[in-house]
């Protein structure tokens, strides 16, 4: 953990623009400092009154927050003229017009916010192409945001992956060079949002983490999102951080985690449940902020309401897991410091990605075509899709089949026979945490007993 | 435990087995690919050759592959509530291509905006060119179905070799 706020030494020297807001990366260091989790909504309206709500009200809940600025789909692929009709227009946008609003508003937005003080905001897009995006943030003032070329370009797009590596790499530097200690996180721990084993996930975060150094940027963040099984995110955590510290330890740096990105529980103590098992996921691993999902995410976009009490509930839950050790809750120390099969894993594909080229977006680029980064079930032309994985009778993500990845093959002797992947259990895949939450909270009797600091899915596995 | 999953080295055998080719994909707007995936392992597990195209497919795209995979039906899946205004869009663009006017198309998935009352949409769909319709809310039995009709040898000498069927009730 990175405990000391000021930025280490040896990062370019930025033209410094004034900040309309508080430093992103040494916010969450200077938190962890002090043993607090640093909790973040998504959250984007379109209209300034909207987000300057939103953005208050999170700044004003009872937590340690930061704030997120989620931008519309119309400015994620550049079409700034049909967001500034839609303002016009009074049409609703399913998140902020940076663009179309202009430098100026955007930054007496924050400004009323009284974001300059304490408070950090990062700018949320899914953007494969994010340089108009970068310069609109850094025009606003704002100077963190998130991404990278591997993880906003094959979920969601069909841009080409080496349009996505260049104007990545022109996008780090832009933004290395405008701000000193500008933040950017790899959003490379969550591809697909579900099934993804985590070795995979921790290699490609890791490798974007690279990736942006590479192009100048000296505070970084490493994503991973909750998975099926909490003892293989206790090592897949541990992994990330060991690979961090041994990858980019010269930088400012910390770990995000995602509360389950997947089919999320529909029932309002399953997806409590759910969200409080990642916010002691979060405590137990030291991980440094966190990204909230809230009980209404099955059933319609939340509210500012809703995110409050996200986020509040998950600041609670980390509060009282504070004191828990992997070694109370039967885990292993050392696994949990990254010496696991997470780690021997995504230690082999960052090896094998970085043998192919000393420049990072070029091995990327290289990987993907001889696959030895596949991930699973992802429809990008450049993914080559022999890679299939699954959820295992105990609860964790494993490979079904590797593909051409730099893994160890198979062991089919070991199987229960050569049984091949039926469509109806891939749905049941889909569903598993959905299903495992709502049906223990359909279980339980509702009871006037306070809350235990293990939540009732943990202390069943 | 885990045997390797079917990675598509076996597909070439597919349509000497009875099976055909499928062309899976989703509309233009739509950038979900669960429902596709599932599609694929459906197909497959049916005997099917699968050539999955993805999310986000412009017309002119769907077209091009079309014509450069030759498949024996195309499936299109969509789950945005969109489905019913890019599929009537992009099978009026298809049906106007000389060589794709018989080719067989289907469309399946959450149509429309309107949960159970998609199953409206249907015949506006049929009438617009797809050869059936599969609304979300009727499950996927009548899809499986239509499968299996489609792969039956066809007896009548008359008329194309391709059924006419809709979960919709609305034979074309």
């Amino acid at each position: 953990m990175k405990t000391v706020p000021a930025l280490p030494a040896g990062g370019p020297s930025a033209t410094v623009r004034r900040r309309a807001t508080a430093p992103f990366g040494a916010a969450v260091a200077a938190a962890a400092a002090v043993g607090r989790l640093v909790v973040q909504p998504r959250m984007g309206f379109p209209d300034v009154p909207g987000m300057q709500a939103g953005l208050q009200a999170v700044h004003a809940a009872d937590a340690t927050t930061v704030g997120t600025i989620t931008l519309d789909s119309y400015t994620r692929v550049g079409d700034h003229a049909s967001a500034r009709k839609a303002l016009d227009d009074g049409s609703d946008l399913n998140g902020f017009p940076i663009v179309a609003h202009g430098a100026g508003t955007t930054r007496r937005m924050i400004g009323a916010v009284g974001a300059s003080a304490d408070f950090a905001i990062q700018v949320r897009h899914g953007s494969p192409l994010p340089l108009g995006i970068v310069q609109a943030l850094l025009d606003a003032g704002l100077d963190a945001t998130e991404g990278g070329p591997v993880s906003y370009c094959l979920p969601y797009s069909r841009t080409p992956l080496a349009r996505a590596v260049d104007a990545w790499a022109d996008s780090c530097e832009l933004l290395a060079d405008q701000v000193e200690g500008a933040h950017l996180e790899s959003f490379g721990g969550c591809m697909l949002g579900q099934l993804c084993p985590p070795g995979l996930l921790v290699a490609l975060s890791l490798l974007e983490g690279i990736f942006f150094r590479q192009h100048g940027l000296r505070s970084v963040s490493l994503s991973y999102a909750q998975g099926t099984s909490f003892g293989q995110d206790v090592d897949a955590i541990g992994a990330l951080r060991r690979l961090a510290g041994e990858f980019l330890g010269d930088l400012q740096w910390h770990v995000v985690l995602y509360t389950y990105m997947g089919v999320f529980p529909r029932t309002p103590a399953g997806a409590l449940s759910l969200l409080r098992d990642s916010a002691v996921l979060a405590a137990v691993t030291g991980t440094e902020r966190m990204i909230v999902k809230t009980p209404a995410e099955a059933h319609r976009i939340p509210t500012v309401a809703d995110n409050i009490q996200a986020l509040e509930e998950a600041a609670r839950s980390a509060e009282a897991a504070a004191g828990l050790s992997p070694g109370l809750l039967g885990l292993d120390a050392g696994t949990a410091r990254g010496d696991n099969p997470v780690y021997a894993e995504a230690r082999a594909l960052v090896d094998a990605v970085l043998h192919l080229d000393a420049d990072v977006g070029k091995a990327l680029l290289q990987a993907f075509a001889k696959g030895y980064l596949d991930v699973p079930y992802c429809l990008h032309a450049d993914n080559a899709q022999r890679s299939r994985s699954g959820i295992a009778p105990d609860g964790t993500l494993q490979w079904l089949s590797v593909g051409s990845m730099p893994l160890p093959p198979l062991n089919a002797a070991s199987g229960t026979g050569a049984q091949r992947l039926r469509a109806d259990d891939f749905l049941d895949m889909l569903s598993y945490v959905q299903r495992r939450y709502d049906d223990a909270a359909l279980e339980e009797l509702p009871t006037d007993t306070p809350r235990t600091p293990l939540p009732t899915s943990l202390a069943k596995d | 435990m885990y045997p390797p999953a079917p990675t598509g080295d076996a597909l070439p055998d597919a349509r000497q087995g009875g099976g055909q080719r499928v062309l899976v994909s989703s509309v233009s707007s739509d950038s979900h690919t669960w429902n596709l995936v599932f599609l694929q392992l459906m197909l497959e597990e049916l005997g099917h050759e699968v050539i999955n195209i993805g999310s986000c497919v412009p017309d002119d795209l769907l077209i091009a592959e079309c014509r450069r995979t030759s498949p024996d039906m195309v499936v299109i899946s969509s789950v945005n509530g969109h489905g019913h205004l890019d599929g009537r869009r992009l099978i009026a663009r298809l049906r106007a291509e000389p060589d794709l006017s018989a080719l067989p198309v289907v469309i399946g998935g959450k149509l429309g905006t309107r949960g159970a009352q998609n199953r409206a949409h249907g015949p506006e769909l049929i009438a617009a060119g797809f050869d059936a319709v599969f609304e979300d809310t009727a499950g996927v039995a009548p899809f499986r179905r239509y499968l299996e009709d489609a792969a039956r040898p066809v007896l009548e000498s008359a008329g194309p070799a391709r059924p006419a069927l809709a979960a919709t009730g609305d034979p074309r």
